[in-house]
């Protein structure tokens, strides 16, 4: 695997091997494997349908080529090529996470897994003190006071600008600054849209972001009410809050390191997958710093293969 | 007294039993640089007219002297049509690629021939750094060729930023700019970084192949694979894929690189001198070994495609 790089014993190596020809089995007869092309593949293709020829493809002699190493998606007359590890491919009404690279005139510019890094405009911000009021130079001047380089924000894309890079908006509670957690980066195409982005944990006290764009933050939870306090509560808040419980930040680790272990196997992410991989370490006493170990990864791959091969069970009847 | 060069010269060969004994003293026309202290170091003819794989001719013609060394290299056996290595002359080494090699990369390969292996990196398509070399239309596709210090047989001191380096850097930068569909991923940046861990012959080849491999797993759309091979013409054989030895024995060695399915010739290198006609064969077989790289790549990736699909369910 691309990541870890572990040592297994011998009957590791075996059920490790037998847990992957399983998730191979039970993936081949779906159609996904046949349609996988590298570049330059013809694309079989029936040429009198008027076929409209979408991303990764490209026309060579009248035949149908693919640009791009992916799965071939077919919808109605579009035929295109979905590459698996590319950068993120961003739609408006996404929720991403991004760090703030720089902060140009009226705006700040946040590196996200996309071409171009996206622009968040201080009118797409709610300034600290709540109030709905026209930017006056004195805000673009203290613009450092809200967000400084190196912050974790999570925001919204409102569209596209014209040059193609991404125009940001954070204008609701739940966007803004992150706080108290740790930021991972995983592959985006292990992200899938969903309805909820945002999870809360309860048994943890965590909150649980999953940006579209492969970047993933988990953090302590932060009630959204507090956001919209005056300056002085603020303050007093901050500070109050400074110390975060042992345990807490146990479970955020915890939480972080299934998600990586996830992530390195190549499995979708979702909340579930997340959640039961982290009870499945609770329930066998697991460490924390043992989950990204040889014994608990080969436990996942079989856990997983298992899983799968129920869910087609069910399928089946 | 003043004894002539060409005593001394004929007399040194006659010593190294080069010429034989009894020849009279040859004539020093095509003899370019005598050693001193006994020790021939060059003699260069410009084209060598008789198989410079024979130990001396029975007619003492100066013009038939072709040496290297004391010893004369056989790097095709007249017997078994071997080489060095014991490949057959049409034979490649044996090929190795793997992706996915570096975790942070978007795309990484690692890719070997024979001896020779080669890491690339590709980070890509992500924001311009230098804002004065943003293009408006298409993306900025940026090369480094560097070796390892621990590559070579002996340690180099400055393994990026010498001149061979620079050369090969903008050669691959051209190569993959050929096929990368730039225009697709305007104002972005493409690195592509390739590095050397064990040079034995054919490296520039062997990071175009590792190159095409980083990119195709960085999902960057590609017009076509592009795949490079390198030829040679040593003992009146095409051979094909040389490795250093047969590298450094002076023949011309022709490196092409190869867009598969198009069949277009992207890359044209060579060095030293060939009849044309020689030519068109040694760039032939050089074609002939690219198509199989080509395929091989595919396979690579297929397989590489396959498996990330069926893990993400």
């Amino acid at each position: 695997m691309r990541d870890l790089h572990l040592t297994l014993n011998q009957t590791q190596r075996v059920r490790l091997q037998a847990a992957l020809d399983k998730l191979e089995s039970l993936a081949a007869p779906t159609a996904a494997a046949a349609a996988s092309v590298t570049v330059a593949d013809t694309i079989p293709v029936n040429h009198e349908d008027n076929i409209l020829k979408g991303h990764g493809t490209s026309e060579l002699d009248g035949e149908v080529v693919a640009t791009l190493c992916g799965v071939v998606e077919r919808v109605n007359k579009l035929v295109y090529v979905r590459a698996l590890r590319s950068r993120y491919k961003p739609e408006v009404g996404d929720i991403i996470v991004g760090r703030v690279i720089e902060i140009a005139p009226k705006r700040w510019r946040l590196e996200i897994n996309f071409c171009q890094d996206a622009v968040l405009m201080l009118s797409s911000m709610n300034l600290p003190d709540g109030i709905q009021r026209r930017r006056t130079a004195v805000d673009e001047l203290n613009m450092r006071s809200i967000f400084v380089e190196n912050d974790v924000i999570c925001a919204e894309v409102r569209g596209f600008q014209h040059d193609g890079s991404l125009h940001l908006q954070a204008r609701s509670q739940k966007y803004g600054k992150l706080e108290k957690g740790q930021l991972l980066t995983v592959a985006a195409y292990l992200i899938k849209r969903r309805k909820q982005h945002f999870h809360h944990l309860e048994e943890f006290n965590v909150d649980l972001i999953l940006g579209c764009n492969g970047f993933i933050w988990i953090g302590q939870h932060t009630e959204t009410n507090n956001i919209t306090n005056i300056s002085d509560d603020n303050n007093i808040n901050n500070i109050s809050d400074e110390f975060m419980e042992l345990e807490t930040r146990r479970n955020i680790c915890r939480i972080a390191n299934a998600v990586r272990l996830l992530a390195v196997l190549g499995l979708t992410l979702t909340l579930e997958a997340v959640l039961e991989t982290v009870k499945a370490s609770v329930d066998a006493d697991v460490a924390i710093g043992e989950m990204l170990g040889a014994e608990f990864y080969v436990m996942t791959v079989e856990r997983e293969a298992e899983r799968r091969a129920s869910v087609s069970r069910k399928k089946g009847y | 007294m003043k004894i002539s060069r060409r005593k001394i010269a004929t007399k040194i060969l006659r010593k190294a039993r080069i010429i034989p004994r009894e020849s009279s003293t040859i004539d020093l026309q095509n003899i370019e640089s005598i050693g001193t202290k006994g020790r021939i170091k060059t003699l260069v003819e410009p084209i060598p007219k008789k198989n410079p794989c024979r130990t001396h001719s029975k007619n003492p013609d100066s013009r038939s002297l072709l040496l290297a060394s004391f010893k004369i290299m056989e790097y095709v056996n007249p017997l078994t049509g071997l080489r060095i290595d014991g490949r057959r002359p049409n034979e490649m080494r044996h090929l190795k690629g793997e992706v996915g090699v570096i975790s942070k990369a978007d795309g990484s390969a690692l890719f070997e021939m024979g001896n020779t292996r080669v890491i690339a990196a590709v980070y890509g398509p992500r924001e311009v750094q230098n804002k004065g070399q943003q293009l408006n239309n298409e993306a900025l596709v940026r090369c480094e060729y560097s070796m390892a210090n621990f590559s070579t047989g002996d340690r180099t001191r400055k393994p990026k930023g010498d001149r061979r380096s620079t050369e090969i850097s903008l050669v691959i930068r051209q190569t993959m700019e050929a096929c990368i569909l730039t225009n697709l991923m305007p104002r972005s940046q493409i690195d592509i970084f390739v590095q050397v861990l064990q040079a034995d012959g054919g490296t520039r080849s062997a990071c175009i192949n590792a190159a095409t491999l980083a990119l195709a797993d960085a999902g960057i759309p590609m017009r076509d694979i592009i795949t490079s091979c390198a030829a040679g013409y040593l003992c009146a054989t095409p051979l094909l894929d040389l490795n250093y030895a047969e590298d450094s024995a002076g023949g011309p060695d022709v490196t092409v690189g190869l867009l598969g399915k198009m069949d277009k010739i992207t890359l044209l290198q060579m060095d030293a001198k060939l009849q044309l006609d020689t030519f068109e064969d040694v760039m032939q077989l050089a074609v002939e070994g690219c198509k199989a790289i080509a395929q091989y790549i595919r396979e690579i990736l297929l397989e590489n495609t396959k498996q990330l699909e069926s893990r993400r369910g």
